[in-house]
């Protein structure tokens, strides 16, 4: 399967279970579970950045469409895509190590330690940017602050629960061909 | 001019990302006006059909809780059947028909018309219910939304073809004029945007006398809203500090968790009274 038509199906498949699985768990008003947002997680290293941010808006704003308020999903999602190429170049040890995987995992980021550093702060990033904008209009600081925390943690668990049961072959690409 | 484009050349993607930032939140902020222009034509109609196909599925599960609701709704309406009543023999008595126009002249005001839920959200700050009827089945903006019990739901903000967008209780933009049915005073229910079925009610003197268990009605004043719907009941009452006002908490009566059939009401006046009102403004300002 090419990588492109894997990432389509990525795509639908993380904007499906995220409007009509996970939108429809009802915890606790404290805790959204969020998923969806994996997807600019598990992105190609090799995408210029501004495709990265053009693509993380669409996501955005095609679950926004669910909601029926466009801009909330679209803001936090292309800020994420903004900030990965950042941490990846801070994370990833080895030199050249992005060109010989093809996408962020545990495996290419040379472990399970800085994989989780990545994901923890992207979601982290995402949640926040999330909440401020919608307690912006609600105005309650210590609300928004535990309601990030939380839903950082249940968005965590989820991001592990489907590294575990989706495991992602990826073979080791030389470029000294 | 040519350290003009290096620095374009250099921060290009830092620029991306604040105009796409800028892009975002002014659909926030103006998404009343984008709404109408884009959402109501296109993804509404692509969402609302996606909507549609779960809910055949999510509804089988739901059948036995409608089944309930609906046969309590039918008995509160033939509880209000003509027969029921026995009327005195006086010359003057009060006949409500269905036509239009009847001969002691009553002109129909309100009338509900039942619409199917596709898909309706409580956990989001902002909720918003779709459902499968629109502007071709004589849905229209700002009519109000009722559950089978009663219950108010909220008001239609957006009509495409086939599909309808109503604003639930449940969001920030809602405000609705309620009233005491103990005392009579007037208020504005509203959500704080946390728990669901939980709203709160504002604008009420603290020298009323509210009681908890108390029942909110709505109050008739505006054009969406027969007077007399049930909103909720009074949980808790807490004074403001800060104002002159009582803060209370609100059990909201319809319960937005199983929504699967809703009434619209329209009200064939609206058009005259806004109209009216209108004419009013305009005469002030001049």
């Amino acid at each position: 399967m090419s990588r492109l038509v894997k990432n389509i199906i990525r795509f639908i498949l993380l904007i499906l279970v995220q409007v009509f699985v996970l939108d429809r768990i009802h915890v606790h008003y404290l805790v959204t579970p969020y998923l969806y947002f994996l997807f600019i997680l598990w992105m190609p290293f090799q995408l210029s950045r501004t495709a990265q941010m053009l693509i993380a808006l669409a996501l955005g704003f095609t679950l926004d469409s669910f909601r029926h308020h466009p801009g909330f999903h679209s803001a936090a999602c292309v800020l994420i895509a903004y900030l990965r190429p950042f941490l990846i170049n801070i994370l990833i040890p080895q030199e050249g190590a992005d060109s010989n995987y093809e996408e962020p995992s545990a495996k290419s980021m040379g472990g399970f330690l800085p994989y989780m550093i990545y994901a923890g702060v992207l979601t982290f990033i995402h949640h926040a940017w999330l909440f401020f904008l919608e307690a912006w209009q609600f105005g309650d600081f210590w609300y928004f602050l535990v309601k990030t925390l939380l839903s950082t943690v249940i968005s965590l668990l989820l991001i592990i629960v489907a590294e575990l049961l989706f495991s992602r072959k990826q073979q080791f690409r030389t470029n000294t061909v | 001019m040519r350290n003009i484009f290096l620095f374009i050349r250099r921060y290009f993607n830092f620029i991306v990302l604040v105009i796409l930032q800028i892009f975002c939140i002014y659909l926030i902020v103006h998404y009343n006006t984008y709404h109408n222009a884009v959402a109501s034509g296109f993804m509404n109609e692509v969402t609302g059909k996606i909507n549609t196909q779960y809910n055949k599925v999510d509804y089988y599960f739901q059948l036995k809780r409608t089944n309930e609701q609906l046969a309590k709704d039918n008995e509160r309406l033939r509880n209000q059947l003509a027969e029921n009543f026995d009327r005195p023999d006086t010359s003057a008595k009060i006949v409500i028909d269905s036509i239009p126009f009847d001969t002691s002249g009553n002109i129909r005001k309100w009338e509900y018309r039942a619409a199917k839920v596709v898909s309706s959200s409580i956990a989001a700050p902002n909720n918003f219910i779709v459902l499968r009827r629109g502007s071709a089945e004589h849905i229209k903006k700002d009519m109000g939304v009722v559950d089978p019990n009663n219950g108010v739901v909220g008001i239609v903000t957006d009509v495409s073809e086939h599909f309808s967008v109503v604003m639930s209780l449940l969001h920030k933009d809602s405000k609705i004029s309620a009233k005491l049915k103990k005392g009579g005073e007037a208020g504005q229910v509203m959500w704080d945007g946390k728990d669901p079925n939980r709203l709160s009610l504002t604008e009420i003197r603290k020298s009323a006398k509210v009681a908890k268990g108390d029942t909110l009605f709505t109050s008739g004043f505006t054009t969406t809203f027969p007077y007399g719907l049930m909103l909720g009941t009074v949980q808790e009452v807490v004074p403001e500090k800060s104002s002159n006002n009582f803060n209370i908490r609100i059990k909201s009566s319809a319960n937005f968790y199983n929504l699967q059939y809703v009434y619209v009401i329209e009200n064939y006046q609206s058009d005259e009274i806004n109209g009216l009102l209108k004419t009013a403004t305009n005469k002030t300002n001049n």
